[in-house]
């Protein structure tokens, strides 16, 4: 079962809206933020809050790129290999990267602490290179600053 | 040209309400209470808006196929779902200035009859969507939503909805399929979203930037606005600016202002001061120009005069040392990456154009393997469900169209030519 307070959370929700199932896009993202990755039990429960089929739900988790349904590292690692990013040098970036921690991109750490993945267009290209670690943006990135950035995080 | 879009980018608390309203925001809004919702209407036609979120549509006429039964429900949405590779204008304002969408959002709703509106903001601007999530909780703690906005009759809600990692929803009829609470898949037009829209009720989708263009036409008349720029596609324009130039970012300009000016003017030109090879004029889906069609007015019949089009106004530099067949790869797999899966000729037809493409790039292409592209494009092209497809093929037929012997090389030599 989900803590109340999240039930409650998405009880507000809906009331944004005509239909209830509009809320199971929130919904999802909050049981994410909460837990970081979002199980069975926790579709399951949102479909019979929401009135919804289960397997709706499953579609619209399997269907959006950021639902996590697989537990990722403390810091999710997304850099961008679109294209003005790629003209400022993101491939050799991400491959600085993958050598600094040691993974592939779409790998973990051993440590639970680090997964780097490569992601499209975030929207800040004008200040590319770039990647995103969790909720924040790093812009503008050299190999210096990536190592700065990521000896920074606990 | 004085600034209407971008004039409070880097204020201090420029996000904050009292900025806001000490620049003299929310005026707008209270002057447009004054008028009748068709003179509102009237007044951005006349203003020649149109849309900023890529098809160029005249604004006023789209708000005015909304039907005036005043017993049926309408919404407004806001389309910040900004996903076009090289576009972050939309993010700018509401990062920066999110009371100026606010105030767009109120004059559009109030124009079109709708009492709820929705933001759907791509879930990777978290920070953006807080932002907008704290300046509409202070619009309502001063009453400037809710009931009886500035005491007139008219009521306004409006409500953020997170996108959460799919381009498809940038297309206005998947976004309100992901509002009601399914995949993002697009629907079949007709009806238009304008006669059966969110929850199958009228509604009006508008580009953020289309919607920050509302409080200046409506303080400064459309006869201002129209006076911007071409006549036929007015007003100022946000030009995002990337790749190798020297100083890329935002760049609020009249429309219609030339590719030279922008690079070479504004953004100080070309880095390492190389030659320029190309120009991604409007996001990926729009075909490049090449370097002697720089002069080229950055505008809708400009651009479309040219085969191409001003898109989202994302406009990407390349230099020479740019390879061009690996820039067709990283747009091509964008595609295949993003495609919705609804329909055949997109879904199978990006991956095949991706996996050739890539075989080329990395040296192993095939003898035909052009042909065979350029195949798949006529096979695409027009057979999609929605507009992705086509895109997809419109962005690689621009490169083979300036550089079809960078390829033919690629799969003869086994390498790159530059
Ligand atoms: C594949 C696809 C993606 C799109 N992405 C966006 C987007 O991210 N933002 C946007 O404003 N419009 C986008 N559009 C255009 C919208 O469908 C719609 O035309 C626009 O939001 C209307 O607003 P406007 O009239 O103010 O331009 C996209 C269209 C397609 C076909
Ligand atoms: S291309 Fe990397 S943020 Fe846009």
């Amino acid at each position: 079962m989900l803590p109340e307070r999240l039930r409650e959370e998405i009880r507000a929700v809906e009331k944004r809206y005509s239909t209830k199932r509009s809320a199971v896009m929130e919904a999802l993202r909050i049981v994410q933020r909460e837990k970081g990755y979002i199980e069975k039990e926790d579709m399951e429960e949102i479909a019979c809050m929401l009135g919804m089929r289960p397997v709706s739900v499953n579609e619209v988790t399997a269907f959006y790129t950021m639902y996590n349904i697989q537990p990722v590292g403390r810091y999710h690692i997304q850099v961008c290999r679109n294209i003005s990013c790629s003209l400022l040098g993101a491939e050799h970036l991400i491959s600085y990267m993958e050598r600094l921690l040691n993974i592939k991109v779409g790998e973990t750490t051993q440590d639970g602490k680090f997964t780097l993945s490569t992601v499209e267009c975030l929207g800040s290209c004008g200040t590319a290179p770039m990647m995103q670690i969790n909720d924040t943006y790093y812009e503008n990135l050299t190999e210096e600053r990536i190592e700065e950035i990521l000896k920074g995080l606990e | 040209m004085e600034k209407v879009l971008l004039k409070n980018l880097g204020k201090p608390n420029s996000h904050k309400i009292d900025t806001y309203i000490q620049g003299g925001g929310y005026r707008a809004i209270q002057e447009a209470l004054r008028h009748t919702p068709d003179t509102i209407i009237q007044m951005v036609k006349d203003s020649g808006l149109r849309g900023r979120g890529g098809a160029g549509f005249s604004t006023g006429l789209k708000w005015s196929f909304i039907p005036k039964d005043p017993t049926v429900p309408k919404f407004l949405c806001c389309n910040a779902d900004e996903g076009e590779p090289g576009t972050f204008k939309d993010r700018g304002i509401i990062d920066n200035d999110p009371h100026l969408l606010l105030e767009g959002m109120m004059i559009a709703s109030y124009a079109i009859g709708a009492n709820t509106a929705y933001i759907y903001i791509r879930g990777e601007f978290a920070f953006g969507a807080r932002r907008l999530e704290e300046a509409i909780k202070e619009a309502y703690e001063r009453g400037y939503l809710g009931r009886n906005i500035f005491g007139s009759d008219f009521s306004l809600d409006i409500h953020v909805h997170r996108g959460w990692g799919a381009y498809i929803c940038g297309e206005e009829t998947a976004l309100l399929e992901s509002i009601e609470g399914y995949r993002g898949q697009p629907r079949i037009k007709p009806p238009f979203p304008a006669i059966s829209g969110l929850y199958g009720k009228p509604t009006v989708i508008n580009n953020v930037e289309t919607l920050s263009c509302l409080p200046a036409i409506v303080l400064k008349g459309p006869k201002w606005f129209a006076s911007i720029g071409p006549e036929k596609s007015p007003g100022p324009k946000i030009y995002c600016v990337s790749g190798h130039v020297k100083r890329p970012g935002l760049y609020e300009l009249p429309m219609g202002t030339s590719a030279r000016e922008l690079i070479y003017e504004h953004c100080g030109g070309i880095r390492d001061d190389r030659r320029l090879k190309a120009v991604i004029p409007g996001g990926v889906s729009a075909p490049m120009l090449s370097a002697d069609e720089v002069d080229t007015p950055l505008d809708f019949d400009s651009l479309a005069a040219k085969k191409s089009m001003l898109g989202s106004g994302a406009v990407i530099v390349m230099d020479e040392t740019t390879c061009m067949v690996k820039v067709a790869y990283i747009i091509l797999r964008f595609f295949s990456h993003e495609s919705c899966g609804k329909c055949t000729p997109c879904r199978e037809g990006t991956i095949w154009l991706t996996k050739i493409l890539k075989r080329i790039e990395y040296g192993e292409g095939r003898t035909g393997d052009v042909e065979l592209l350029e195949s798949l494009c006529s096979n695409i092209f027009g057979r999609t469900f929605c507009p992705l497809g086509d895109g997809a093929v419109m962005a690689l037929r621009g490169v083979l169209k300036h550089f079809r012997d960078e390829f033919v090389y690629h799969v003869e030599n086994k390498r790159c030519m530059v």
